[in-house]
């Protein structure tokens, strides 16, 4: 660990040359995955000093010598290198493994491989490792993004707003929780996946989210944890069995958002609502792909929350259609059936306006008993904007004290302006 | 919070012959009325509709096909909701869509055993 943690300094400090930190994003997961799947070694931390190990390795031969023609198969076969002398040289063999091998033929069991698919394979068996239910979702996603995502402890703390110590302390806990309940990465069983696949669906949804509607304003940093989502979520609809239809419906859901994320951000770092978004700015190829993985996860008769939050994106990136918001109600009104959540019940308040009138959203709204979020005040000063301008300040005043998000407050001060304005010119 | 069911009853009879058209809009009505209660937080179990033949088993062993000739409202369906006070509870089923077809919505709060 101290290794790895050295490295990500170092990363830090070759930011000028790309090529590394890069790499590291990419490859450092993929070859943990591996050595620990293949080796089914005790420690996690074993396969994560191999990994930091090649890494170093790299650094030194690479600043002298310039990088090689294929990088990553360079880092594939050092980390090989190292992992036969850790059996070769180092004395305390892990039992174990021991006998591991001697059941294999000792050069096949070395002759693990960097293959595409053993990386998808190890990566799909370490999505199930880390995403334990044992452990709080605050704390799998911290994880994931560690182990399976390559980020540094700087950076989590970065997506999270959150203090990097905070960060440690909970990586520690959750690192210990996984021992303590004998953490290893089999071949999977069918029955080990059934139980749990939805918490493993809940995380990378979550994961996504974290990206998506982050509290940090860093646009590259949501990017990657949006893609990051994206890349293992992927993962679960190429395995035969994980390839179920909820997975498509998650991955058409993240093809779908992502879509959007360069037009929800104006130059100013103002958050742009989808009405006034430039559609130029959408990315067609994933709306394309979320169309392709929403068809696949049509094919069943089951409806799960991310099928009916795939169809809601879906809907938000068609262009005006008569019937659009009442498509869009009737299907807040499924998701708020199958799982209540604030956000939920006040997006299904902002369809319900949109279908039948202001008037009535309002009545909707005061229902809610939400008084202490910052969303259902500014969504009731959107829906008195027009008729009691009062009323409507007076949310959107109330929304901007309860916020948290810098760019939101701006976004509603304009707001508040422009109606100010609006009523001293009578 | 307490539980309570809510038991939708009408007069089969009396029901009015839907269109299509009317009955995806009846749809809608139960969808956004039961989903109101949902996005407050209230709902326990959204429930089921019920076929609309059935038997009644007797204490004498005789057994005739539904309650239907002895009264005129049959049961259609249920739901599950949770509110402070059996007030509370009748406030939320006054939306129910199938008051405006001449049926009624039975509150009965949940006894747990």
């Amino acid at each position: 660990m101290i290794a790895l943690v050295y490295l990500q300094g170092l990363f830090l400090f070759m930011q000028q040359d790309n090529l590394i930190p890069h790499l590291f994003r990419t490859e450092y997961s993929k070859i943990v995955a591996v050595l620990y799947h293949s080796f089914n070694l005790k420690h996690l931390e074993t396969a994560e000093d191999i990994a930091s190990e090649t890494f170093l390795k790299a650094t030194e031969v690479w600043s002298i010598k310039g990088p090689p023609e294929n990088p990553a198969g360079w880092l594939y076969t050092v980390a090989k290198n190292k992992t036969k002398d850790y059996f070769k040289h180092n004395a305390v063999v892990e039992r174990q493994v021991k006998e591991a091998l001697q059941l294999n033929d000792v050069e096949t069991a070395h002759d693990f491989d960097f293959s595409d698919q053993n990386i998808a394979d190890s990566q799909l068996a370490m999505i199930f490792a880390v995403c334990n239910p044992g452990n709080s979702a605050e704390a799998q996603i911290c994880l994931a993004l560690q182990i399976l995502c390559g980020f540094s402890v700087e950076e989590i703390a970065n997506a999270f707003l959150t203090k990097t110590e905070t960060i440690k302390k909970r990586l520690q806990r959750a690192r210990a929780n996984l021992r303590n309940g004998d953490f290893q990465i089999k071949i999977l069983s069918e029955a080990e996946i059934k139980t749990r696949l939805d918490s493993v669906l809940k995380t990378l949804y979550l994961l996504f989210n974290e990206g998506y509607f982050s509290r940090t304003n860093n646009q590259l940093i949501r990017k990657d944890l949006c893609s990051e989502a994206v890349r293992l979520t992927y993962i679960l609809t190429e395995n035969i069995l994980t390839n179920i239809p909820q997975a498509h419906a998650l991955l058409a859901l993240m093809c779908f958002q992502s879509s959007r994320l360069d037009a929800r951000i104006s130059d100013k770092g103002e958050a742009i609502l989808m009405d006034n978004q430039d559609r130029n700015l959408w990315n067609k190829e994933l709306i394309e792909k979320g169309n392709y993985y929403l068809v696949n996860a049509c094919q069943g008769n089951e409806i799960s929350k991310y099928h009916l939050e795939a169809m809601l994106a879906y809907w938000h990136t068609t262009p005006t259609d008569k019937n659009k918001w009442q498509h869009i109600l009737q299907l807040y009104n499924q998701l708020i059936i199958i799982e209540y959540s604030p956000v939920t019940a006040l997006n299904r308040t902002f369809a319900f306006a949109k279908v039948y009138g202001h008037e009535k959203g309002i009545k909707e709204a005061e229902k809610l008993n939400l008084d202490e979020h910052a969303y259902y005040h500014s969504l009731l000063g959107y829906m008195h904007a027009d008729t009691n301008i009062d009323k409507a300040i007076h949310h959107y005043e109330k929304a901007v004290a309860l916020t948290g998000s810098r760019i939101e407050k701006q976004t509603l001060s304009k707001e508040i302006k422009r109606l100010v304005e609006k009523r001293a010119a009578g | 919070m307490k539980e309570f069911l809510l038991v939708f009853r009408a007069d089969y009879k009396t029901m009015p012959k839907a269109s299509p058209e009317e009955m995806q809009a009846n749809t809608q009505k139960w969808m956004n009325w039961i989903a109101g209660i949902a996005a407050q937080g209230k709902l326990v179990d959204r429930g089921n509709r019920l076929v609309n033949t059935g038997n009644v088993l007797k204490s004498d062993g005789i057994i005739s096909d539904g309650p239907y000739t002895e009264i005129k409202e049959s049961i259609l369906g249920y739901s599950l909701i949770k509110a402070d006070s059996l007030e509370e509870a009748t406030e939320l089923a006054k939306g129910c869509p199938i008051l405006s077809f001449g049926g009624n919505v039975e509150i009965r709060e949940i006894n747990a055993m």
